[in-house]
């Protein structure tokens, strides 16, 4: 192994990648080299470093100074001043707080956040096995092959208190102990990265990030519960997720993390991974079963639960990638560490993504239970082009919308919810005072409507007829008692449709109808747009 | 893999290898490579450091480059800073003197006092 | 750059070859379906019958799940499919103006073919790089940060 004086890391992360970060670190190698400095800096592709919307990002260290929006061209003047004299590239530091240096490790950026889940996620070059290995990878694995009991591992997790971060918040610990009581000849582990959730891309980028962090989770899982296989059903558009995965997998079974009789513990666990086809209903784990099998991916009536009944009939977790992130820490560093972080009744962080109308896009990992409020103003740096903050979307698509009077609410699985939205998947969709509800409105109810598989009617009409009534209302043809019309489908919806599709289809529609009814209103009553923005 | 043991070996090795990027307090040796450092000779004076401390299998220690600090006569110019010591100055720091630095100052703690321009 | 679409169909010795790949288990139908449209373009109808056969499964249920799926096609497209992405996050972001800006320099609405049969315009679900929407995708590649202007420069690459 060489050692360096300097490593330079450029964020290969998909957003990245689109902005032509490849050709940053391809030139960035060549240039280093002929200036004879190859055996002093190692250039490093790495996973996802969260600001997204400044790429392509580099990352220099020691000194730990983030350069943004890097091109090619730039790349002659970084080697020179900053590699071989040591002088930081200001005008590629981007505009700091405070004049000079934007270090790596404490920008405002970064200033609130905990890594729990993006541990090594711009840290480690996520083709290596050996740097995961570095960062205390698959130890976690090794002491509860070695020391535990697959009835200790699951005790922790429970008492950890660990629930689901696709978006249901199931107690992992709970879930895992259905599949492990459950008496079978076969039991298996699925990792749900089937990310559909539109302004959802945490999962891709943890793929990416940090492989096999996933893969050591899984058979965390696979030895507490008695499953010996393991399959992660990936979105067919990952491609580069997909690529790492598979190249992850290989690593870990060259060096027998993954196979037969692991750390000599008799313990085999293999892992296979799925290729989605673009169906968002596979999220939803029977739906996602049911693909993996060969079939329409459409949702299974439930009970029977996975846990007791799930992969070809047989006991089957099925866990969402940031879950299983989390497992190895927790296991490592046991369940009162990880309940230092977030709130007592949701321990740990949560990953969000930011998007719309906010300065700083990307990714954060932040304490469960962090307002609305910090994380628009203080990481995300607020609204861009000196307008106000109109409402902002948690959870995606199917979570609720917020105006600017709850921005003070705790965003956790359970605090959210009593004001009619959800944390789901961590998608934050930020909206500026330039937006009209109902155009809004209907790019949602358009989304749902396209989505719904149509096995059970209650969704596949109900989400019709949602996005029919709003797209009326947005060309200026609502009449009388349609929003009423709309509060009683969605309610009906909510408690008759088969899987979670139909059932979250009306948040959004139901939470902006609370908050602000009076701009639906405009639009039946005066064929008015109070933002001027929708073309009524 | 069929031992903890095995996994701990790798991690030693591989830590080593992504040391710098940890942000942890450490021995850092800082080259100056303002126009002046170079022309004087900082780039050998860099090289040969990084030799020697490969040669002496020495990774916990950070390499860097700063510009000019202004005392062009002095160059190339090299500060050592060890965790919870003062700051020391080396100047016209030769690819001899520089090894010399690496054994004394480095390795064994003794700073090489004849060379040292300033401390603080 | 591969593109899209090479022939009007696939050969039945492909189909069977690929159908081996996979010791013909019903259950990998999805992963032969992704094998046989990436050799062929699109999935025909001889594609189709092939692999129900082949799998000894009614044409039925290969349809049924061939059209399930919208990263499967079962009529030919273009060489190079335009994927747009009018979820939420873009739309905020201005996706209708790179919508636009799509339809009038191909000169097709969307869900549309060019005549020569080199673009297919069509929307996607969300292609999670939201943090530089609006974003497409051109067959594998993906393009963020999007702009009206920017349009006709992206398409100019192939042309």
């Amino acid at each position: 192994m060489e050692f360096y004086r300097s490593h330079v890391l450029v964020c290969g992360g998909t957003p990245c990648v689109l902005e032509g970060c490849k050709g940053v670190r391809d030139a960035l190698i060549a240039e280093v080299k002929r200036r004879g400095l190859d055996r002093e800096v190692k250039v490093v592709e790495t996973g996802c470093l969260g600001p997204c919307d400044l790429g392509p990002v580099i990352v220099v260290y020691p000194e730990g100074t983030l350069y943004q929006k890097v091109r090619v061209s730039d790349v002659p003047e970084i080697v020179e001043q900053h590699l071989l004299k040591g002088r930081v590239v200001t005008r590629l530091v981007g505009e700091a707080p405070q004049a000079g240096v934007v270090k790596y490790e404490e920008p405002t950026y970064l200033g609130v956040q905990e890594r729990i889940v993006l541990r090594n996620c711009g840290v480690i070059d996520p083709e290596s096995i050996e740097e995961y290995i570095a960062r205390d990878g698959y130890r976690a694995l090794a002491k509860c092959l070695t020391e535990m009991k697959p009835a200790d591992v699951i005790e922790a997790v429970k008492k950890s208190g660990l629930v689901g971060r696709g978006g249901a918040a199931f107690p992992t610990g709970l879930k895992w102990s259905f599949t492990a009581n459950a008496d079978a000849d076969q039991k298996y582990i699925l990792c749900n990265a089937d990310e559909g959730e539109p302004g959802t891309f945490k999962d891709r980028l943890i793929l990416e990030g940090d492989p096999h962090s996933i893969l050591e989770g899984m058979a965390i899982a696979g030895y507490a519960v008695g499953a010996n296989k393991g399959f992660i059903y990936v979105r067919g558009e990952y491609v580069l997720s997909i690529e790492r995965l598979g190249k992850a997998i290989e690593q870990a079974k060259a060096l027998g993390l993954l196979g037969s009789n692991i750390f000599g513990s008799g313990f085999s666990f293999d892992v296979e991974i799925r290729k989605g086809a673009g169906a968002y209903v596979c999220g939803e784990e029977t739906g996602l079963i049911e693909s993996i099998e060969g079939k329409r991916g459409e949702p299974r009536i439930k009970p029977p639960y996975p846990g007791t009944e799930g992969l070809y009939g047989k006991p089957t977790v099925v866990n969402n990638v940031e879950t299983i992130a989390n497992i190895p820490p927790i296991l490592l560093n046991g369940p009162d560490w990880f309940r230092q972080f977030g709130t007592e009744r949701c321990p740990g962080t949560k990953v969000f993504t930011l998007t719309g109308d906010i300065t700083n896009k990307g990714l954060i990992e932040v304490p469960m239970g962090i307002t609305l409020r910090r994380v628009i103003y203080e990481i995300g740096g607020g609204i861009p082009g000196g307008r106000e903050f109109k409402m902002a979307q948690t959870g995606g698509t199917s979570g609720g919308c917020l105006p600017k009077e709850l921005l003070d609410v705790p965003m956790d699985y359970f605090t959210l919810p009593e004001h009619g939205s959800a944390l789901g998947s961590g998608a934050l969709l930020i909206m500026d005072d330039s937006h009209c509800i109902v155009d809004i409105a209907e790019c949602f109810m358009r989304f749902f409507e396209h989505e719904s598989c149509g096995k059970c009617t209650p969704c596949r009409e109900g989400t019709a007829r949602l996005h029919e009534i709003v797209a009326k209302i947005a060309r200026g043809e609502g009449k009388p008692g349609d929003l009423e019309l709309l509060d009683e489908l969605g309610s009906v919806m909510q408690v008759s449709s088969l899987c979670g599709l139909g059932q979250a289809a009306p948040v959004p529609i139901k939470t902006m109808l609370k908050y602000f009814r009076d701009e639906f209103e405009a639009h039946i009553n005066d064929r008015l747009c109070p933002t001027g923005t929708c073309g009524i | 893999m069929k031992t903890v043991e095995e996994l701990e070996r790798i991690r030693k090795q591989a830590q080593a290898m992504t040391r710098l990027r940890e942000g942890k307090e450490t021995t850092r040796i800082v080259v100056g490579m303002g126009t002046c450092g170079i022309a004087a000779g900082a780039r050998e004076t860099l090289s040969a450091i990084m030799d020697e401390l490969a040669k002496r299998n020495i990774q916990d220690v950070v390499v860097t480059q700063t510009g000019c600090v202004g005392l062009c006569e002095q160059e190339p110019i090299v500060d050592v800073i060890k965790p919870g010591a003062a700051k020391v100055t080396y100047g016209k720091v030769t690819k001899e003197k520089a090894r010399q630095i690496v054994a004394s100052h480095i390795v064994n703690g003794q700073v090489v006092g004849e060379w040292v321009i300033a401390s603080a | 750059m591969e593109p899209a679409a090479k022939s009007a169909g696939v050969c039945p010795a492909k189909v069977s070859e690929i159908l081996a790949k996979y010791s013909r288990r019903p259950d990998a139908l999805v992963s032969i379906l992704h094998d046989v449209q990436k050799e062929a373009g699109y999935l025909s109808e001889e594609a189709i019958t092939e692999i129900a056969s082949g799998l000894d499964i009614p044409v039925s249920k290969v349809y049924g799940v061939a059209t399930f799926y919208t990263l499967f096609s079962t009529k030919p497209k273009g060489q190079y499919i335009i994927r747009v992405c009018e979820n939420a996050p873009c739309h905020v972001l201005g996706a209708k103006a790179i919508v636009e800006a799509l339809e009038k320099e191909l000169g097709i609405p969307m869900g549309g073919t060019t005549s020569d049969g080199k673009f297919t315009l069509e929307y996607t679900s969300c292609l999670g790089v939201c943090g530089v929407a609006p974003a497409i995708m051109i067959n594998e590649a993906v393009y963020g940060n999007l702009t009206p202007e920017r349009v006709p420069l992206i398409l100019k690459e192939y042309k």
